[in-house]
């Protein structure tokens, strides 16, 4: 820096405390909201975890999976799977911290076009982002993978 | 800043990198937030060419935190070199994005509300506004760095992706904090796709899947005083985007002026790393129990 050197170091140095002031805060607000989650997660789960799937539409419920029939579709799921969605529901879609497991009788009865909807939509009011910027047919996959689970 | 990385680097050790398909793009915003807990680090730089005056070599940091599903948190710090001038840093910038719909819809808006403290020496053009042109920047950095200003940036971003085509559009409207400075008015607008849809089932960095590519274009629209295009910007810019698996994302772009008003080439790169759970991360700094 040539000029009003001293000036900008106390401008970075500000900066650099705003920051960490500013991330403070947003993160433990975040905490807040995941540490409720996790404490639903450990009491009430399993029931109020799935009430979601009982509010995808009608209209959604019968979406049949383009990619039934590909041989390769579940394992392409599961490379998705582990790159989006195992940070929260764990690697082996037991259920994580913030997700609740993926391998629940309430998600093994649900039809594919229900497990699609609510992989495109989100449950944003719960913690799960929308994922419809996952190209239809990758959610797909990720669809086959979800019901290839014992 | 030694501090700020010392204090920030357990942290980030020990929270989970995570992969995630990020938007190819440098100035449009899709509808898509951070995932809650997740930070993002980015870094951009913009290289541009100046008709009068010294080309540039702008830049910033960039920290991206989903704090819940529907509300993202962004912290700027921009900084530029101007050569043959001298090398400042020029100002932050903090914004936050909400989405007020729970679910998809035809076009998802989200609200998008920045307020800035940069100086006239910014020249990292991450919105081009009102009457901003290219001789704006052919001021000696010393004389354009006395003048900060503090504005308020609003965006209405609206996006829609459908068949693996992303299109957003984001009318923006931009106010200083000095009553006397008209509101100025501004767009950016792009469509980007993957380009591959499906995945393939190997683990792979050069999959076709993993690169995004897209066009954007962004300009002023004057402000209150002098609405209309005249004395104005604009710019075309392809995009292209490669999400490595691992986590970082990789962006081009080389934009074009489209009047004699912008810059005639403006060539930006940016990488970024994202860290999921690292808000759980802190959290167990903080003596929450795993």
């Amino acid at each position: 820096m040539k000029d009003h050197g001293t000036c900008a170091g106390w401008r970075i140095l500000f900066s650099s405390a705003a920051l960490l002031l500013v991330l403070a805060a947003n993160v433990l607000l975040g905490f807040t909201q995941s540490r409720n989650n996790a404490v639903a997660q450990t009491d009430a789960a399993p029931r109020h975890s799935y009430a979601e799937l009982e509010k995808v539409p009608e209209s959604a419920r019968g979406g049949r999976n383009p990619l039934e029939s590909d041989p390769t579709a579940a394992a392409a799921g599961g490379k998705l799977y582990q790159h989006y969605c195992a940070v929260c529901h764990g690697n082996t879609a037991d259920g994580g911290r913030k997700g609740p497991s993926l391998r629940a009788p309430e998600v093994r009865a649900a039809t594919p076009g229900m497990l699609f909807w609510i992989l495109t939509n989100g449950v944003v009011r719960r913690g799960m982002p929308v994922w419809s910027r996952i190209p239809e047919p990758q959610r797909w996959q990720i669809v086959s993978y979800l019901k290839s689970l014992d | 800043m030694l501090l700020a990385i010392c204090w920030l680097l357990p942290w980030v050790l020990c929270a989970r990198l995570a992969g995630s398909q990020e938007s190819p793009y440098f100035v449009t915003y899709d509808h898509y937030l951070e995932e809650p807990g997740n930070l993002e680090v980015e870094y951009f730089s913009t290289f541009g060419t100046q008709g009068t005056g010294n080309d540039f070599h702008a830049y910033w940091i960039e920290f991206e935190y989903g704090v819940k599903a529907w509300y993202t948190t962004e912290l700027y710090l921009d900084g530029q070199t101007t050569f043959g001038d001298s090398t400042i840093f020029t100002g932050f910038r903090w914004e936050s994005r909400i989405r007020p719909l729970q679910r998809e819809h035809f076009l998802n808006p989200v609200l998008y509300f920045e307020y800035e403290q940069i100086s006239e020496a910014d020249k990292i053009l991450k919105e081009v506004e009102g009457h901003d042109v290219a001789q704006d920047h052919a001021a000696p950095d010393a004389l354009t760095r006395q003048t900060v200003n503090h504005e308020l940036e609003f965006k209405l971003i609206l996006s829609k992706t459908f068949n693996g085509w992303n299109i957003a559009i984001n009318p923006l409207a931009t106010k200083s904090l000095l009553p006397s400075v008209p509101w100025e008015f501004g767009y950016a607008t792009g469509v980007s796709r993957p380009l591959a849809l499906k995945a393939s089932a190997q683990s792979c960095n050069l999959c076709r899947e993993n690169f995004i590519a897209g066009l954007e274009m962004y300009g002023g629209l004057g402000d209150t005083q002098n609405p209309g295009l005249h004395d104005t910007s604009h710019y075309l810019a392809p995009v292209v985007a490669w999400n490595v698996p691992s986590g970082w994302t990789l962006r081009l772009s080389p934009g074009f002026g489209l009047n004699d008003s912008s810059h005639r080439l403006l060539l930006r790169w940016g990488v970024s790393h994202e860290f999921a759970g690292f808000g759980d991360a802190v959290g167990r700094l903080f003596g929450r129990r795993p």
